[in-house]
């Protein structure tokens, strides 16, 4: 899954659709995610560097990331690749 | 160029007319210099006294009046003011209009309306016809002419579904005696038939576009309420980017050869199916939006009226949003005793 190549991100952290017209506002942790996320990285190189930007241990990353990306998922954000 | 166009619709209340905001795409218009005349039924519409937006106004009957009475009082206000162009902007007004087009434009008044089998067709109770003959996907839906039709929807129908008046109102009902309360709520208000629609869960979209009557889209902008009071009407909308909506108004806008404005009410499923819940035959009240995001879609209207050839819009701006308010215009009581006493302001 990636993002949806037409949504739009701003660097306040503000997402919009505009397919279906809602708007996000993201927090930091976050924006870091959809800022990996344009870039392509799949979800180990994603992790790796939430790893090394936060301290936080390797369950709790993973449980987090994984909560995130069913978010975006049930909001419509993400497309199969 | 200068120009006088009378429109109607000038109730900018809670649930508003599009008069307004048709108006201020006009003013806001390169080519035009308008004189507006507006047309009014009620002594209390807003727009009557926006002397920034309407020059002068006429009260006219009803149409519940009958037709002669209407073409009297326009032929009226056409010797005070040289119409060019009229815009009527409600749905229980058009049937006269189309009626009278013919006879309006050897008056000298010009008019883009929808043909009488394009208004007819798309009425609700028409709807699904509409769909099989265009395969458009429309909600099942039938006409309902009493009560205790109700109790015999089940199983051709499941709740919850709507209940819907011929021209406006549409509520959602949960259940039979629910169903019969908003019957009697709307036929009181709207008359006879009522509108019985299946309801289909997803997203209420809305696209406001206009027909060149050769099957071409001059304008099409698509918009998702984003606000929405009791009423049903968006206090705040935005415009969306959606090809799926465009697409689909394309397809019908060619293949019915649409003639005007219109609006198309669709609900979007969270399978991106699309369903055409109502196809209203003039400019919806949230025109201006479509105006604010690069498509002046009342100028356009009003090119067409006049035998003007006008490119198709290709962009809009996506994003752009409404917010509607409300505002207290402070009037003079010999205004409104002019308006009730002569019928003219």
């Amino acid at each position: 899954m990636r993002l949806k190549k037409n949504i739009a991100v701003s660097e306040s952290g503000f997402i919009f659709d505009p397919t279906s017209g809602e708007s996000f506002t993201l927090n930091p942790v976050a924006m870091d995610i959809i800022s990996l996320l344009k870039q392509g990285k799949n979800d180990k190189e994603i992790q790796k560097s939430l790893s090394d930007l936060y301290d936080v241990d390797e369950a709790t990353l993973e449980k987090d990331y994984f909560q995130f990306l069913f978010l975006l998922n049930s909001n419509q954000l993400l497309e199969n690749e | 160029m200068q120009l006088t166009v009378a429109v109607s619709g000038l109730n900018n209340i809670d649930s508003p007319g599009p008069g307004i905001p048709v108006i201020r795409g006009l003013r806001e218009s390169k080519e035009f210099d308008v004189k507006i005349i507006g047309l009014a039924y009620e002594n209390l519409e807003p727009g009557i006294y926006m002397h920034n937006l309407v020059d002068k106004t006429y009260q006219i009957p009803y149409p519940s009046s009958g037709m002669d009475a209407l073409l009297d009082r326009i032929a009226y206000i056409h010797a005070q003011e040289k119409l060019d162009v009229l815009i009527p902007n409600f749905d229980a007004e058009l049937f006269p209009y189309i009626k009278s087009e013919e006879l309006l434009k050897e008056m000298g008044i010009k008019m883009f309306l929808p043909t009488l089998d394009q208004f007819e067709e798309r009425h609700k109770s028409n709807l699904p016809e509409f769909g099989k003959k265009y395969g458009v996907n429309i909600p099942p839906s039938k006409p309902i002419s009493t009560i205790s039709e109700i109790d015999r929807l089940y199983p051709e129908f499941e709740f919850p579904l709507l209940v819907k008046g011929k021209f406006y109102d549409a509520y959602i009902a949960h259940s039979p005696s629910e169903a019969k309360n908003y019957f009697t709520k709307i036929s009181f208000k709207w008359g006879l038939p009522i509108i019985i629609q299946q309801f289909v869960k997803g997203t209420e979209v809305n696209v406001v576009a206009l027909g060149d009557g050769n099957g071409k889209t001059i304008a099409a902008v698509p918009m998702r309420k984003q606000y929405i009071t009791d009423k049903g009407k968006a206090w705040s909308g935005i415009t969306l980017g959606d090809e799926s909506m465009l697409k689909l108004t394309n397809e019908i806008i060619a293949a019915t050869k649409w003639r005007g404005g219109m609006e198309l009410e669709m609900i979007k499923t969270i399978d991106n199916q699309l369903f055409i819940i109502e196809i209203n035959p003039r400019l919806p009240a949230w025109v201006y939006l479509a105006v604010g995001a690069g498509q002046n879609i009342p100028e356009a209207l009003v090119k067409l009226a006049l035998g003007k050839d006008v490119e198709p819009y290709e962009n809009y701006e996506i994003g752009k949003m409404f917010i509607r308010y409300s505002y207290d215009l402070i009037c003079d009581l010999k205004e409104f005793e002019k308006l009730s006493t002569t019928g003219e302001l």
